[in-house]
């Protein structure tokens, strides 16, 4: 983790990911793009104020939001802008879910509720080897609904794994409608996690200072969990908090208009 | 079995500080004590929560270490299916998945507790290999194999306890190849894992009759050796398979299509477990024999005196 973190430099990083994110999406009819926006702030916060890369390890348990995680990965310069360029196509090697064995990706998902147990695995791996490792992931609210996911939060605890660091990107929608809505009596979800003994604070998912800070205020005794507010979509008027974006490309009227709002947020 | 499997665990990972067992909340006897003692952040038990099991020895293998999961086979593979495909097949990560108890061996305990089906559902799954050893000494040997092997996943099918030893004067275990437990000229018996045992007595009782008979563990399930079983089909008159799974997806079906494919011209009988959920609370031989699976039914079923 640094010591300091740039809120603006952060702010200009996330409006180029989205940018790019946008850019991509005229190459392909689907990719998640609402998942990715919504949780833009919260990877990039993980990938440049918090990770040590050297040493760490983030898995994004919300395979389907890993848009934002290619394009960081792409600035970066562990994946290549051919790679991307080839997203979802024959020759690529980058699909709509992250793949074990690409560049940068620690594991494979997709299937929501296996991110958790892995980072407790991970975990564990790290502390039996005495690295110092923090294994980081992100985790979309719909798929704290998996019995899964519980498993391996009480595992976290139990194993006594301070060195997990755990997002939920809570933009409060599933495919079928509003998470809280679905499953009203699971909110807030703040009080579960501290029931089964992690640290748990919420935060404005969008301001990546206060994600920033929220990290860096951690007890560290126990494993956290960032419940981040966030916005389906956030970044374009016309996605934010509207389901067909979870999944939809923009026409070429719409990306237009979405390049238009990115740019006037400069 | 699952003493000897303990005892080569605990051996592997004094050998290895990479070796973890996870286990949910079924633990192997024998050195498990000494192993827990000795190795205590290395021996995991998740509780009653074997999605959690699999997934946390998927992230200690994507760490480079080398876990074993660990319960009654119902638990390690049907209830954990999804992890076992996604976080250990499909990332093809070097976990071995034990299942104990494998088959009907759980006999009074209901269908809950029968593994029927678990090579078809393992086997259909891509990167996954397959051991079944015949009796303890070869669970040592695959223990030890899974506990070095960085291939990929393994699910390990093992008995419980009390299994004779079959294999004295057996050739020496090597993954992937049948292993003849005894060479003969006319009969060959295949089989793996725990029901062995009734091929090694329906070839005694062979053998009293004046027939020359070949008994050979297929402990290396997927992958399978097509080539001995296509050099057993052809080297012998007539070819028994005897195993504890459902009649789809298991050594049976896979021997048919092996003598279809080389034209064999012996005779072959295969004998496995119904299809079916059989409601008998007696013991593992009550249940097997209400399966249709007794050493005597075999015998009069291939022509021979019962």
């Amino acid at each position: 983790m640094r010591n300091s973190f740039d809120p603006a430099a952060a702010r200009e990083r996330c409006r180029r990911y989205r940018r790019r994110i946008l850019d991509i999406s005229q190459q392909v009819s689907a990719l998640h793009i609402g998942s990715a926006y919504s949780c833009t702030e919260i990877v990039d916060t993980i990938y440049h104020g918090l990770m040590d890369r050297s040493r760490d390890t983030f898995l994004m348990s919300k395979g389907h939001g890993c848009m934002i995680q290619y394009v960081i990965l792409e600035e970066l310069g562990i994946l290549s802008r051919a790679d991307l360029d080839a997203y979802c196509t024959p020759g690529g090697r980058l699909g709509v879910h992250p793949d074990y064995g690409n560049p940068g990706i620690e594991g494979s998902t997709g299937s929501l509720g296996h991110g958790l147990s892995m980072v407790v695995g991970m975990a564990l791996a790290e502390r039996g080897r005495k690295t110092g490792g923090t294994i980081y992931t992100v985790l979309s609210d719909g798929e704290v609904q998996e019995g899964s996911t519980w498993e391996a939060t009480m595992m976290a605890t139990s194993l006594g794994l301070p060195n997990i660091v755990a997002f939920i990107d809570n933009n409060d929608f599933q495919s079928l409608g509003r998470t809280s809505e679905t499953h009203p009596s699971f909110y807030p979800v703040v009080d579960k996690y501290r029931a089964f003994g992690w640290e748990c604070v919420e935060v404005p998912g969008h301001d990546a200072e206060a994600i920033f800070n929220a990290v860096a205020s951690r007890g560290g005794t126990k494993p956290l969990m960032v419940v981040a507010k966030t916005t389906k979509g956030k970044g374009v008027s016309y996605m934010e908090n509207v389901p067909i974006w979870h999944y939809r490309s923009p026409s070429k009227d719409e990306y237009a208009r979405a390049v238009q709002e990115l740019e006037a947020a400069r | 079995m699952r003493n000897t499997f303990s005892e080569a665990l605990y051996e592997a990972a004094t050998q290895n500080p990479d070796v973890y067992i996870v286990v949910a909340d079924i633990s192997p006897a024998g050195s498990m004590a000494k192993f827990s003692q000795q190795y205590p952040e290395r021996f995991i038990n998740v509780g009653v929560a074997e999605q959690s099991m699999i997934g946390i020895c998927a992230g200690l293998a994507l760490k480079g270490c080398q876990p074993f999961a660990y319960t009654i086979a119902t638990f390690s593979l049907y209830r954990p299916f999804e992890m076992v495909r996604d976080d250990l097949c499909y990332q093809n990560l070097p976990v071995t998945v034990v299942g104990m108890g494998a088959g009907v061996i759980y006999s009074t305990l209901g269908g809950t507790h029968h593994t029927q089906e678990d090579i078809a559902i393992a086997g259909a799954l891509p990167n996954m290999q397959i051991l079944a050893p015949c009796d303890p000494p070869e669970c040592t040997e695959a223990t030890r194999w899974c506990a070095t092997q960085r291939n990929g996943p393994v699910y390990l099918r093992i008995g419980k306890a009390g299994e004779p030893v079959l294999t004295k004067d057996a050739e020496p275990w090597v993954f992937g190849k049948l292993r003849y437990l005894r060479r003969g000229k006319d009969v060959c018996i295949l089989s793996y894992g725990v029901i062995t045992k009734m091929a090694v007595e329906v070839a005694n009782r062979l053998e009293a009759q004046g027939r020359s008979v070949s008994v050979v563990s297929c402990h290396t399930v997927k992958p399978l050796d097509r080539a001995g079983i296509a050099d057993a089909l052809r080297s012998h008159k007539q070819v028994i398979v005897i195993e504890e799974h459902a009649p789809q997806g298991g050594l049976a079906p896979q021997t048919k299509q092996i003598a279809w494919d080389i034209r064999a011209t012996c005779r072959l009988d295969t004998f496995t477990l119904q299809d079916a959920f059989i409601h008998n609370y007696g013991s593992h031989d009550d249940l097997l024999a209400a399966h249709g699976l007794e050493p005597g039914k075999i015998l009069r079923t291939i022509g021979a005196e019962g």
